[in-house]
């Protein structure tokens, strides 16, 4: 089973399903929602079947193929994963057959296709698969352009208020990081003897100037999609206009693929300059921490809320990534998809909200737990998970990344730790605005908020609450796979940890 | 004074250029002799016909690499290369200028002298049909842009220059509607045309004297003796640095370069739209195989003295396109502004004098062509009463109405902002690659900073067709005609090919990537 092209036939398949998908004609848009759930069902079992036949000691990289594509310039099609791209694979399988069933009836309040929407979302899915799949540095650059423009349509076309102003700001943010990382790509290539190849890469002895730029090159695209502090001002935009599916994926995975590149791709082929510039990276990220969670608290928006939070997140993990150390560096991949599971549960739970109310303002709910207690509820799950509240998954990574970083570097551990107490302040402010309190007497006047969760709704979360409590308590079959592939990073810019090995303190922290 | 001596002349391998001027002669008997209701048809399979001709002996030519008639025609790879370029363009370009069914008596009018607005032009405008000259006067132009691909010394280069340009510039004249501008924009540009061609001359003089008096071999303009006189003339620098400045403006004018651009955006609005995608095409294919030659051939030696000159040039005009390009309220204005910047990154490539520059500049400028003329069949189609509706406010919510239109719209928009699986992507790759080993990564820096400037208009008109409510005013697309519709699709399908399986078209350039000296 392990000699099957699993890789590229899961970039491939989704591709194939939009394409049926589109062509499926526009009146009968239960056809084209029923087979696009069918399609991206299919892909989840081809990951899961993937993840069993992943060799959790075996090689770095697995299921490695190799395709030429332009012999001219040495591009290849490589598709390779090692643990960090198998476990954002598992991620994104699992969120679209999620997010394709919330958005059920998403587009059909924007008088557009509504095939197209679920072909848009099965191309997204194409390209978020390759992204993370790819091997060849032209290839996954190509995958990370090409990412923009099924995410531009379903931003502009389907989202909501001030849509095409978020997704024109997605769209330029995004190209101008890829334009510097296109620079440092072709740097790369002329400097590593014309080869796209990573692992060849990996080997090229590159001069200290030279590598520095090329960082900076590759940095501040990732920087720009995870987003770090200061390029983040695109994503609140394009998070609370974007439909809460897309949003769902915008900020679930999307993002991640900032600080996959990170690990992948900024650290092992530029080693040095790494470490060169990591004081500055751990500056941004901790400003991201305070600052993002500061804007949290103030947000009357909900789905602008939910995308501050991410922010301050994601400076959780660049915090892990750049304190080099294994266990910091574990916690910030699981901390990938935690956040992808956490913050996909918040984003589309704000999004059933509000649908139901018509208004995604904090100011316009108030007491909606008396008329949807079960809704209520796994909003304030979703909630104290994203606050990464103990027994669920997110507190095993945030504790991961602040004890590791802790070991190496005192003062960046202890002013992330404040961006746990502001976590608690944004999460519960919002859930008590929102679902506690007296009730609002306008929300009695709408008949959504009469409706508790419905069957298609509850399918949706639970897979996500079983696995967000199952892996805080368990994690351990996902930091298996991601710990080699974080130690081999680690030994990629030649840091070794200073403390103890690190699965004790994984399992510690899991119980 | 010696003997004259006959040189001796490769008719094979002339037959493309040979071929392409014959039919432009036998379109000017066609014009006396065939009755006037026939004469569209049989002009327009004439011309193409012998563009497939010529296209068909490139191809059996394709492995020369000599010198011919006397030293005038060099008939090597590049030459090769970008002739096929040119006459691949041109059968899309004849394609969209044979179109009558768009519009009633096709795209041009009989009489390009007229006085505008009159009753009489007026009447013309209405229907009548279009003038036949165009094909012959095409035909010219594509046979001068052949030669001008190929000269190998500067006075053959010089003629088929005005042989290029004369026809251009009466083909400027003859848009159906909107009479003025185009009356404006022929004149703009013969004016400014004829300027150039003065510099131009003017600098092949200058080069004249330069290579006077070098040892063992006498005076001359061909590219073997301007190179020698580089290395070891005893004549003053300074003929030489005026000289060359004085012929590079002459064809960076033509190659639509800042600070010689300003005619590029009056004349592509005011010309009409098949017109406007053949020079945008065509023209700059020539323009470029020209300045490839004369810097990398004739004076590769003096590169020191010209690349930061003309590195300069490259990092306004890519600048001037960019930023102008955002501010512009008319698509074709935008897509001249576009062009000019695209001239820029061209210039990279010229400043990029490796094997693999040479080709990538080549590829670049097919696959540029390509997409450039697709843009403009897709704006003859857009229109409204009043003719073509260039405004970029009409076209909100295109999207609505013609979706399929709009979908290819985009696909070039994106094809021109570098998004990968489009040729935009991969000629850009292969210019800039080539530069940055080459040691300019100053110019790189400044094409990936201007693409990002340059991305913000194409976006912008991406949101004017999805996401902005169709209006009152939003025309309709007219169904093409089959020529239109050819062209558009080949267009379409060489921007996705070429940016999905470039390497075909790289081994050719690759191939071809070798003058010979």
């Amino acid at each position: 089973m392990s000699n099957f092209p699993f890789l590229s036939v899961l970039t491939v398949a989704p591709l194939v399903g939009a394409l049926v998908v589109a062509l499926l004609p526009r009146r009968r848009p239960d056809l084209a929602k029923q087979v696009a759930f069918g399609w991206s069902l299919l892909v989840l079992v081809l990951s899961v079947l993937m993840w069993i036949a992943f060799q959790v000691d075996g090689d770095r990289f697995q299921f490695r193929e190799s395709y030429p594509w332009i012999p001219n310039w040495g591009v290849h099609f490589t598709f390779a994963a090692d643990g960090i791209a198998l476990v954002m694979l598992m991620l994104i399988a699992v969120l679209v057959p999620l997010v394709i069933l919330a958005s059920w009836h998403d587009a059909e309040s924007s008088k557009r296709s509504v095939p197209t929407y679920f072909a848009l979302l099965l191309v997204l899915e194409c390209t978020m698969i390759g992204v993370f799949a790819a091997a060849d540095v032209f290839l996954f650059y190509v995958f990370f352009e090409v990412m923009l423009v099924p995410m531009y349509f379903l931003i502009g076309s389907y989202g909501g208020h001030q849509r095409q102003y978020a997704a024109v700001k997605f769209f330029l943010y995004s190209l101008v990081g890829g334009l510097f990382m296109l620079a440092a790509v072709i740097g790369l290539w002329v400097v590593g003897g014309k080869t796209f190849d990573w692992q060849a890469l990996s080997q090229v002895d590159i001069s200290t100037g030279t590598e520095r730029w090329l960082f900076l090159g590759f940095f501040v695209a990732f920087a720009i999609k995870a987003p770090f502090f200061p390029f983040h001002t695109w994503l609140p935009d394009a998070g609370g206009a974007a439909p809460a599916g897309a949003a769902a994926l915008l900020v679930g995975v999307l993002d991640k693929v900032g600080t996959f590149g990170i690990l992948r791709y900024c650290l092992p082929l530029f080693p040095d300059a790494a470490k060169w510039f990591a004081p500055w990276a751990l500056a941004l990220a901790l400003i991201g921490i305070i600052y993002a969670a500061l804007l949290a608290v103030g947000q009357n928006d909900l789905k602008r809320l939910v995308s501050y939070t991410s922010i301050a997140h994601f400076g959780f993990i660049g915090v892990g990534i750049f304190a080099f150390t294994t266990q910091a560096g574990t916690g910030a991949v699981l901390y990938m998809v935690n956040h992808g599971l956490a913050t996909g549960l918040l984003f589309l739970v704000v999004g059933m909200l509000i649908a139901r109310r018509g208004s995604s303002l904090i100011s316009d709910f108030g007491g909606a737990g008396k008329l949807v207690p079960v809704l209520a509820g796994v909003l304030f799950f979703a909630g104290l998970a994203s606050l990464a509240l103990p027994g669920t998954a997110p507190f095993v990574s945030e504790f991961l990344v602040l004890v590791g970083s802790f070991t190496v570097n005192k003062p960046v551990a202890v002013i992330a730790t404040l961006g746990i107490i502001l976590a608690a302040a944004y999460v519960l402010w919002m859930v008590q605005r929102t679902t506690q309190g007296t009730l609002n007497p306008a929300l009695t006047q709408i008949d959504g908020m009469r409706r508790d969760l419905n069957l298609r709704e509850k399918v949706v979360i639970a897979p996500l609450i079983a696995l967000i409590v199952v892996l805080g308590f368990y994690p351990k079959p996902v930091t298996d796979v991601i710990n080699p592939a974080v130690q081999a990073t680690m030994d990629d810019i030649g840091k070794t940890d200073p403390a103890p090995s690190v699965v004790t303190t994984v399992q510690e922290a899991g119980r | 004074m010696s003997e004259l001596k006959l040189p001796s002349i490769d008719y094979a391998a002339l037959a493309p250029i040979l071929i392409m001027l014959g039919a432009a002669l036998l379109g000017v008997l066609v014009e006396a002799f065939v009755p006037r209701h026939r004469r569209h048809l049989v002009q327009l399979s004439l011309a193409l016909l012998a563009v497939l001709a010529a296209l068909t002996m490139v191809v059996l030519n394709s492995d020369d690499r000599l010198i011919t008639a006397g030293s005038a025609i060099a008939v090597d790879g590049p030459a090769l290369f970008l002739q096929g370029g040119i006459l691949v363009l041109a059968a899309m370009a004849l394609l969209l200028i044979g179109e009558r069914v768009v519009e009633r008596g096709g795209a041009f009018v009989a009489h390009a002298a007229v006085t505008a607005e009159s009753p009489e032009d007026r009447r013309q405008a209405e229907g009548a049909d279009g003038a036949t000259e165009v094909y012959p006067l095409v035909t010219f132009a594509i046979g001068g842009m052949l030669i001008f691909v190929a000269a190998n010394d500067l006075l053959t280069m010089f003629i088929a220059l005005e042989v290029f340009s004369l026809p251009l510039y009466l083909l400027c004249a003859l848009a159906r509607r909107r009479r003025l501008l185009s009356q404006e924009a022929a004149l703009k540009y013969f004016m400014l045309g004829a300027y150039a061609s003065a510099f131009f001359l003017f600098g092949v003089a200058l080069i004249y004297g330069f290579t006077s008096g070098i040892p063992g071999r006498s005076a001359g303009v061909d590219f073997a003796t301007i190179n020698a006189a580089v290395n070891e003339s005893p004549a003053s620098r300074v003929l030489l640095f005026a000289g060359m400045a004085l012929l590079a403006i002459g064809l960076l004018f033509k190659a639509a370069a800042a600070p010689f651009h300003v005619w590029t955006p009056d004349v592509y609005q005011g010309a009409p739209t098949p017109v406007t995608g053949f020079m945008a095409a065509c023209t700059k294919v020539a323009a470029f195989g020209a300045l490839l030659r004369v810097f990398q051939v004739a004076f590769a030696s003096a590169s020191w003295d010209f690349a930061p000159v003309l590195g300069v040039v490259a990092v306004l005009t890519m600048l001037v396109g960019a930023v102008l390009a955002v501010t512009q309220t008319d698509i074709k204005r935008l897509l001249a502004y576009s062009s000019i910047a695209n001239a820029g990154y061209l210039l990279v490539g010229v400043l990029a004098p490796s094997k693999d520059g040479l080709s990538g500049t080549m590829f670049y400028l097919v696959a540029y062509g390509f997409s450039v003329l697709a843009a403009f069949a897709v704006v003859t189609l857009v229109r409204d009463g009043d003719g073509e509706a260039t405004h970029l406010s009409r076209w909100a919510g295109l999207g609505r109405r013609s979706p399929f239109f709009a979908s290819v719209f985009t696909f070039i928009l994106l094809a021109f902002a570098g998004i990968p699986l489009t040729s935009g992507f991969t000629s850009k790759f292969a210019i800039f690659g080539p530069a940055l080993a080459e040691g300019r990564a100053w110019l790189v820096i400044a094409g990936v900073l201007t693409s990002m400037v340059l991305a913000f208009p194409y976006l912008r008109v991406v949101v004017m067709m999805w996401l902005s409510e169709p209006g009152e005013s939003t025309p309709t697309v007219a169904v093409p005609g089959g020529l239109t519709a050819a062209a558009l699709m080949i267009g379409v399908v060489a921007t996705l090919v070429l940016g999905v399986a470039p390497a075909p078209l790289l081994d050719l350039a690759t191939g071809a990537a070798e003058f010979v000296r």
